[in-house]
């Protein structure tokens, strides 16, 4: 059954003047182990527009998930969310209590997440049924009759075959994907303007992971919300995203449309990563060429870039300044690098 | 360009591995998992077989009878020509030399207590593959060397090691005796993306370094898959469904279910998704304790007719050794 | 650590070295009471190994007449028994008595626990089922009573006697506690893949369970013999108390409460002090072996 690539998505992305709808402007977290602080998030600030799709990219440990759980104030000891601003509909976020009615009345109604695994992120004891309408109670006030309504409503939406005779059953009676289905139904279910997606696919089936990425893009479209991608993999960000941030070392260190990103990456590990991992379309005999080293370990560290070690177009000035802002390269594409990337392009120095 | 490219190194013959269901407490056998179910294949010397499929297909189960760590409920494979599953048990302690088993997890494949170079001299020992404590220690830091690890480190132990120079420790333990065959069992898929390209990398210098160094290479990442293979099996429920060689698998797939894996798979890059073709599949893999009758695909296939769920479709050749399992093509 | 490597690109920030026993300490004298019972042990454990020369008086020495059932204080610092023997001497032979009969025993029933344990976990089937199932059988009778007959049975035939019988008697009657917690834990350990690895790579069975899986398995082991210890030792109490173990005039904590139980009145010092010492030491063995736990099993790491 072929459908339609998302193609008008990107190509209308210039004309709708979207509203800003979420902002977050220079958020920290901080993690206090035994080893030292980490900084998880060390001043990130992004925004995503109403009915955009963003994607947030990053290895494992760059800080993606704690940035999108920042947001949502999930995060508890030793975690703490040290600074920074998160603006939703005129407000900041981060000055409500964490467990507040300001903050609960936003957390899973207007923002809403679904995480990487799905074996888990269900309550084990209690029905699909029970599960789903009590958000829909205690959000939108519904009555027990109109809150089952709904929630089959919502099942069927998902692509959950027979949702009313399926309604009172367990999680454990679904599959994985399934599973990830009633998720989304949950997430759906206030009709939230964003849709965190973390890890959404990772735990799944190739077959299964595309068609929950297709059913999420829908879902959002029909809801009117954005959705954040979480993800480490950059084929469904260059499938589905718009935009796109690039994390290192709980940082963005590039940012831009997908089109600049994959087209024109400036930002050396951007560059990295693209050259790093197989392609379908590839030339046989292509060679990887991985990035150097590891990822650095987020406590102590240096004042200066933390890709330094890995780069290969590192400069003098690499060595001697603190981490480089974000700078504007042009419209929407930002790098944080002080190398000039642009001619080497295409062929980065050996070592 | 090699003379022993077309020589066998491993022949799979009709491989069946049931897994029995009991319930009970007699433990009456109540059904079959069919988790393997009729499957050949050959891999000749030097070359890397990828095999793709998602999870339940067969594809580790294939990878540890291969190894004799489960006893095939019946078929044969033949590795240098020796039958494997019906030798004794100390006769296939022997041929574990010749051939390893690369994980998927760096975590829990290496014993936390025991050092980094014992874990890697382990083989070495267990073989008696050399003759005496100076042998050992020279064999261990050239093993550290070849995989790139620094041979100061093998007295560390693995919770020391970052995820990548886990896996590498595991490469150099599949290797302490030169085997000719080392099945990898998704040796990339728990490791982070700019590492995966290292450990891909490392294992193809191997190979290009070691003569006659065979690969079957089980992983569920069909871009992976296709960019370290010769050619490609794909699986679904117990079943090879194609067998090609990898560049043909992109330019020229031809059974549906293998269309629509490849078709499954975002590319990163927006301007070749733009035009991709996409084939969302229905539902789900069916749980292999019931296949579905016939081709075990067709309730999700968007080819299917009826005929397709009267037989199983056998696997049979359309030209250069391009072989498909499907009777719609 | 970190700045260091990083001239080494390769290699750059690997993970600093982490320091388990810097942890281990951390969460093992995080509590009070841990810190507490393991000074105890320790002040008892040195007191039963040089007991003759922390002792004041000989404890077999009877004492003259008028030095029987002397109420503490003077001379004898805790009094002296109906016969005349210093109480505090005989304590501290005590302690040798209660430790020699609780490692011994441990050792003992370990060295043949352990390896059932590990055999029928790692095998399975109708291995572990017999052995499993003899494990049930014996601990389906209570330990003192166990050993109290077996007790009886030895000494009836006088294969052994004294001290022996109780040790012997109370290792058989531990040995199901090793094998279900070996068993236990081998059957986690089995499902790592490096056990896999190790078949893969033609190791033998018996290479794989004592090289590989019985290290892994030690340190649930360490806190089942710290935790047992302390249950051996009362046991070894009661069962002097019922006039079972080491011959007279050999010092064992569980007859000198039996035999201060029969002035409970008039001479509180002399069943007080050996039961306090029973007390003591049973709850710092429990101690210890909570924190051990605490500092050890993995499953609480991460969370302290």
């Amino acid at each position: 059954m072929p459908s339609i690539p998302g193609s008008e998505a990107y190509s209308s992305d210039k004309e709708k003047s979207m509203a800003e709808l979420l902002k977050v402007e220079n958020l920290k977290t901080q993690f206090h182990t035994e080893g030292g602080v980490v900084k998880a998030v060390d001043g990130i600030s992004y925004h995503i527009d109403e009915r955009e799709i963003i994607g947030l990219v990053g290895e494992s440990g760059c800080g993606k998930s704690v940035s999108q759980l920042s947001v949502m104030q999930l995060i508890s000891t030793p975690g703490e969310i040290v600074g920074g601003e998160v603006i939703f509909e005129g407000q900041d976020l981060l000055k409500y209590k964490t467990h507040g009615p300001e903050m609960r009345s936003v957390r899973g109604a207007k923002i809403a997440m679904i995480f990487q695994e799905p074996m888990t992120s269900l309550n084990p004891v209690l029905t699909i049924n029970q599960q789903l309408t009590e958000m829909l109670e205690l959000h939108l006030g519904m009555s027990k009759k109109v809150a089952r309504e709904r929630a089959i409503e919502l099942l069927g939406m998902v692509g959950i075959p027979s949702a009313h005779n399926r309604i009172d059953d367990y999680p454990h009676q679904f599959s994985g994907g399934m599973r990830q289905r009633v998720m989304i139904a949950m997430a759906l279910s206030c009709s939230p303007k964003i849709l965190i997606a973390d890890e959404p696919t990772t735990a799944l089936d190739v077959t299964t992971q595309a068609q929950l990425l297709e059913l999420m893009k829908d879902m959002v479209e029909r809801f009117k919300a954005s959705l954040v991608i979480v993800t480490h993999n950059l084929g469904v960000v260059a499938r589905y995203a718009q935009r796109i941030y690039i994390m290192y070392a709980g940082r963005i260190v590039e940012e831009g449309t997908i089109k600049d990103i994959f087209g024109k990456p400036r930002h050396p590990y951007t560059i990295g990563l693209l050259k790093c991992i197989p392609r379908l379309d590839e030339e046989e005999g292509r060679k990887l060429v991985p990035i150097e080293g590891l990822p650095p370990n987020l406590i102590n560290m240096p004042p200066t870039c933390a890709f330094l070690p890995r780069c290969s177009y590192k400069v003098e000035r690499c060595f001697q300044e603190p981490w480089p802002p974000l700078k504007r390269l042009h419209d929407r594409h930002y790098i944080s690098c002080y190398a000039n990337t642009e001619e080497k392009t295409g062929e980065p120095t050996e070592r | 360009m090699n003379p022993l490219k077309d020589e066998a190194i491993l022949d799979v013959r009709d491989l069946k591995m049931y897994f029995p269901v009991t319930r009970g407490l007699l433990r009456r056998k109540v059904a079959d998992v069919k988790a393997v179910d009729g499957v050949t294949f050959k891999i000749r010397r030097g070359e890397t077989l990828g095999l793709v499929g998602e999870s339940g297909c067969g594809k580790t189960t294939i990878g540890r009878c291969v190894l004799r760590l489960y006893q095939p409920t019946s078929g044969s494979i033949f590795f240098e020509g020796e039958e494997l599953s019906s030798l004794s048990e100390s006769k296939m302690r022997r041929i574990r030399c010749n051939m390893a088993l690369i994980f998927q997890d760096p975590y829990s494949s290496l014993d936390p207590r025991q050092s980094a170079g014992s874990i890697v001299g382990e083989p070495l020992k267990v073989h008696n593959w050399v003759g005496s404590q100076s042998e050992y220690n020279d064999r261990v830091e050239q093993l550290f060397r070849l995989v790139g690890l620094d041979s100061s480190m093998t007295d560390r132990f693995p919770h020391e090691f970052s995820g990548g120079q886990r896996q590498r420790i595991g490469v150099a333990r599949a290797l302490a005796c030169e085997p000719s065959l080392i099945v990898c069992d998704e040796p990339i898929s728990a490791l982070d993306v700019s590492i995966q390209a290292q450990i891909i990398n490392l294992l193809e210098e191997l190979q290009a370094g070691i003569k006659g160094l065979t690969y079957l290479f089980i992983a569920h990442d069909l871009s992976v898959v296709k960019h370290i293979s010769d050619r490609v099996a794909v699986m679904y429920l117990g079943h090879i469904v194609e067998i090609t060689k990898s560049r043909t698998l992109y330019e020229n797939p031809l059974h549906p279910y293998t269309k629509s894996l490849l078709s499954a798979v975002p590319i990163a890059d927006p301007f070749v998704e733009e035009k991709r073709e996409r084939i969302i599949l229905k539902g789900e893999v069916p749980t292999p304790l019931n296949p579905p009758s016939g081709c075990s695909f067709h309730p999700r296939c968007f080819m299917a007719t009826p005929e397709c769920s009267q037989a199983v479709p056998p696997l049979r050749d359309v030209g250069a050794g391009h072989q498909v399992a499907c009777i719609r093509v | 650590m970190v700045e260091k490597h990083t001239s080494d690109i390769g290699f750059s920030e690997a993970p600093v070295r982490a320091s388990e026993w810097r942890r281990f300490r951390r969460v093992f004298f995080e509590r009070k009471l841990v810190t507490f019972g393991l000074v105890v042990l320790v002040l008892m454990v040195i007191a039963a190994a040089f007991a003759p020369l922390l002792t004041p008086y000989d404890p077999y020495e009877l004492g003259d007449a008028g030095e029987s059932l002397l109420q503490p204080g003077g001379e004898h610092l805790l009094g002296t028994d109906l016969l005349g023997r210093d109480t505090l001497s005989r304590l501290i032979y005590g302690a040798r008595t209660a430790l020699m009969v609780g490692f011994i025993s441990v050792f003992i029933s370990g060295f043949i626990g352990v390896p059932l344990g590990i055999i029928a976990g790692y095998f399975g089937g109708v291995i572990n089922m017999v052995i499993m199932r003899a494990m049930d059988a014996i601990m389906c009778f209570p330990m003192l009573l166990l050993a109290l007959l077996l007790a009886a049975v030895l000494r009836e035939y006088d294969v052994i006697s004294g001290i022996w019988v109780v040790i012997i008697a109370l290792s058989i009657a531990i040995i199901p506690g090793y094998a279900r917690v070996t068993h236990g834990v081998t059957l986690s350990i089995k499902e790592n893949e490096y056990i896999m690895a190790q078949r893969a790579m033609g190791s033998s069975n018996m290479r794989v369970m004592f090289r590989h899986i019985l290290p892994n398995a030690f340190p649930p082991l360490i806190v089942l013999v710290t935790m047992q210890l302390g249950a051996l030792i009362l046991a070894e109490a009661g069962l002097s108390f019922l006039g079972i173990g080491i011959d007279p005039p050999g010092a064992a904590w569980g007859a000198m409460v039996w035999d201060g139980y029969r002035y409970l009145a008039n001479n509180t010092a002399l069943w007080l002090s050996p039961g306090i010492a029973i007390a003591l030491v049973v709850f710092a063995f429990n101690m210890v072996g909570d924190g051990l736990r605490d500092a050890l099993d993995p499953r609480l790491r991460g969370l302290l």
